[in-house]
């Protein structure tokens, strides 16, 4: 162990002793340990490299992994306790062990995305991908003709009625389930809890019976926002009814003693004041409106042309347009499948950072 | 509704003849306030039992007493605040003026309006700039001003509140960016704005440190020519500095809230008349 300070002299006058001006390091981790850290992964690897492979001849990466770690855990944990006391061994192996965890997640979420940009690279890189629809365009088709702008102009559209539509309708219902708290506010949280769990392909049969079959309506974009929207008023509700119950109690009790009406509170107090966590349960809203598939399949139905108009003629998205490409099991087909996955990829990962912004700007205020 | 915010003010009382100095006040004459046997129940439970009190106009009263004997409740009572509370309820009179402002011919936002009321915690509106939350009471009860009128509101309101030096670099800041003791004279300043009759301040310097405490009490002395303050405190000594007269509420066990003593502060606090507040602003309980 490096001792940082000598333990303080007593002088035989009561001087007091001098200590260092400079900062303590509380908890440094020295060159030292760093080199105990590296040594023992490397230590663990040549441990198990040769007792894995050539001593017990197992095979299979993930048992290798996983005796890896093991060997490592032991290993770290003898180097350390040689200079230090318990709550450090302790401490380092846990936070190695957290290291561990977070960078599973991370490579996970990042081999992800990769894997997808890898794969549909080949389709991004022409310029017609974003500017061409599909129509008479075959799925063997080499990867300079047709594109995928029909379903990114779908999902855009479909998306931004549904979101029209639910804003007001998911805000509306949890002000009436915190602010108004009418007798039916129970019975309405219920039934919004519920429905957050609905699959969506349940939320496209409906629209498909009741708008479809039933009031005569063709398979158009304008039913899959109808769908999309039934998926996405109970998160905006759920999330919205956390978002407003947050709002401290004082803000309304200050605003009505200023002679407000209940209603100019919600309006002008409560719901600017939880303005970051109703722009959020919107995203996660948007979020989950965005990907879906089963709805777009079920109420609109591919269409390899562009159709700017939701009322009329299918309306193709980006999830249904990967479903109906992949399901090809033409290569062309599925790489322009996996470059399609990565604009609807790149749009979700845009409208976080927009959202966060936005969020980050109101939040100033705070 | 338009108002005007010069003269009459906006609850059209006669406008104060010394108007005209400096910042000086252009709002409605300070109101008396009179409660006569008010008694205040949350659900079951009764908190104050016939309680009566008589505040004259542009005078600061001292609500005092040892906590959970229902002067904050009281004083709840006075704008009508009391009544927002799930299962509250009250019995009894309070007269604004003269006039019962529980009658049925008074719209609870318009008493809510005439009779401010300031919270023990600092409660600025964290989404409004420190100018939004001067003139915040404006826009919640449909009054509109003039862009030039609404400057000049921010500027009185927030000098008579004792903060315009410290903020008017940075009125478009975040009201919630200030400090404890600024926020709580912000609130105060956002009061003013509505040009209440009387401001109710429910224990205003509990959450402040001595300075802040000092500066609040030096708005109210300020104040106090323009409207008539009632205010909860738990300290003695602010108590003997800011009010002239003073009430000491108690509830002893096995009975309700009441008041035992109201009077001059100075009397009250020298030659109080009962035992119990002998023993109380003596410091010898509560």
């Amino acid at each position: 162990m490096t001792t940082l300070y000598s333990l303080p002299e007593v002088h035989e006058d009561d001087a007091p002793p001098q200590r260092p001006r400079t900062p303590r390091r509380i908890r440094s981790f020295s060159s030292e340990d760093r080199f105990a850290a590296v040594g023992s992964v490397l230590a663990s690897l040549a441990l198990v490299y040769v007792g894995y492979l050539h001593i017990f001849y197992f095979s299979g990466l993930l048992g290798f992994l996983i005796c890896w770690y093991v060997a490592f855990i032991v290993v770290y944990g003898t180097v350390v306790s040689v200079a230090n006391p318990r709550p450090i061994v302790v401490e380092r192996l846990v936070t190695s062990t957290l290291y561990l965890a977070s960078a599973i997640v991370v490579l996970a979420l990042a081999s992800t995305v990769v894997y997808i940009f890898a794969k549909g690279w080949r389709a991004l890189v022409h310029v017609n991908f974003f500017t061409h629809d599909m129509a008479g365009v075959s799925p063997t088709a080499p990867l300079t003709q047709g594109g995928i702008l029909h379903a990114i102009v779908g999902t855009v559209i479909e998306v931004g009625i549904a979101v029209a539509v639910s804003i007001p309708l998911g805000i509306g219902t949890a002000v009436y389930m915190t602010e108004v708290r009418g007798r039916g506010s129970k019975l309405v949280r219920t039934v919004v809890e519920s429905m957050t769990a609905l699959p969506e392909i349940l939320a496209g049969l409906f629209v498909y019976v009741v708008l479809i079959i039933e009031f005569g309506l063709s398979k158009t974009g304008l039913a899959v926002s109808a769908a999309m929207a039934v998926t996405m008023v109970p998160i905006i509700a759920r999330a919205g009814e956390v978002a407003l119950r947050v709002v401290p109690g004082g803000l309304r009790e200050a605003s009505s003693a200023l002679g407000a009406t209940h209603w100019k509170t919600v309006i002008r107090v409560v719901l600017p004041s939880a303005a970051a966590g109703l722009v959020t349960a919107t995203i996660l809203a948007i979020a989950r409106g965005i990907g879906e598939t089963a709805i777009p399949l079920i109420c609109s139905g591919a269409s390899s042309f562009m159709n700017y108009n939701p009322t009329q003629e299918p309306m193709n998205s980006l999830p249904l347009f990967i479903y109906t490409a992949y399901t090809t099991h033409e290569s062309l087909a599925i790489t322009r499948a996996f470059g399609a996955a990565s604009v609807l990829m790149t749009m979700v990962l845009a409208l976080f950072v927009t959202a966060r912004f936005l969020v980050r700007d109101r939040g100033a205020r705070r | 509704m338009k108002v005007s915010l010069d003269g009459a003010g906006l609850t059209g009382g006669a406008p104060r003849p010394d108007a005209g100095a400096g910042v000086r006040p252009v709002g409605p004459a300070p109101a008396g306030l009179d409660a006569l046997g008010v008694c205040a129940w949350f659900g079951q439970t009764q908190v104050l039992d016939d309680v009566s009190l008589s505040v004259p106009p542009a005078t600061v009263t001292a609500l005092i007493g040892p906590s959970g004997c229902g002067k904050s409740t009281f004083l709840r009572i006075l704008n009508r605040m009391h009544e927002s509370t799930d299962g509250a309820q009250m019995a009894g009179e309070v007269f604004l003026n003269g006039e019962d402002i529980y009658g049925p011919g008074h719209r609870l936002t318009d008493v809510r309006k005439q009779i401010g009321m300031v919270f023990q915690k600092p409660n600025p509106f964290p989404s409004m700039s420190i100018a939004d939350n001067v003139t915040a009471g404006l826009g919640l009860t449909n009054t509109k001003v003039s862009r030039s009128d609404r400057v000049d509101l921010i500027e009185e309101c927030l000098t008579r509140a004792g903060l315009w030096s410290e903020v008017k670099d940075r009125l478009d800041r975040p009201g919630s960016a200030l400090s404890g003791g600024q926020q709580q004279r912000l609130c105060i300043a956002r009061s003013l704005a509505v040009r209440p009759k009387v401001l109710l301040m429910d224990e205003p310097c509990s959450a402040l440190d001595p300075t802040s405490t000092r500066r609040i009490e030096d708005t109210i002395a300020e104040l106090q020519d323009d409207v008539t303050i009632v205010i909860v405190t738990h300290n003695m000594q602010q108590a003997t500095r800011v009010s002239q007269r003073a009430a000491f509420f108690l509830a002893e066990p096995g009975s309700l809230g009441g008041i035992v003593e109201q009077g001059d502060t100075v009397d009250l606090f020298e030659h109080p008349r009962d035992e119990r507040t002998s023993d109380y602003v003596n410091g010898r309980f509560g």
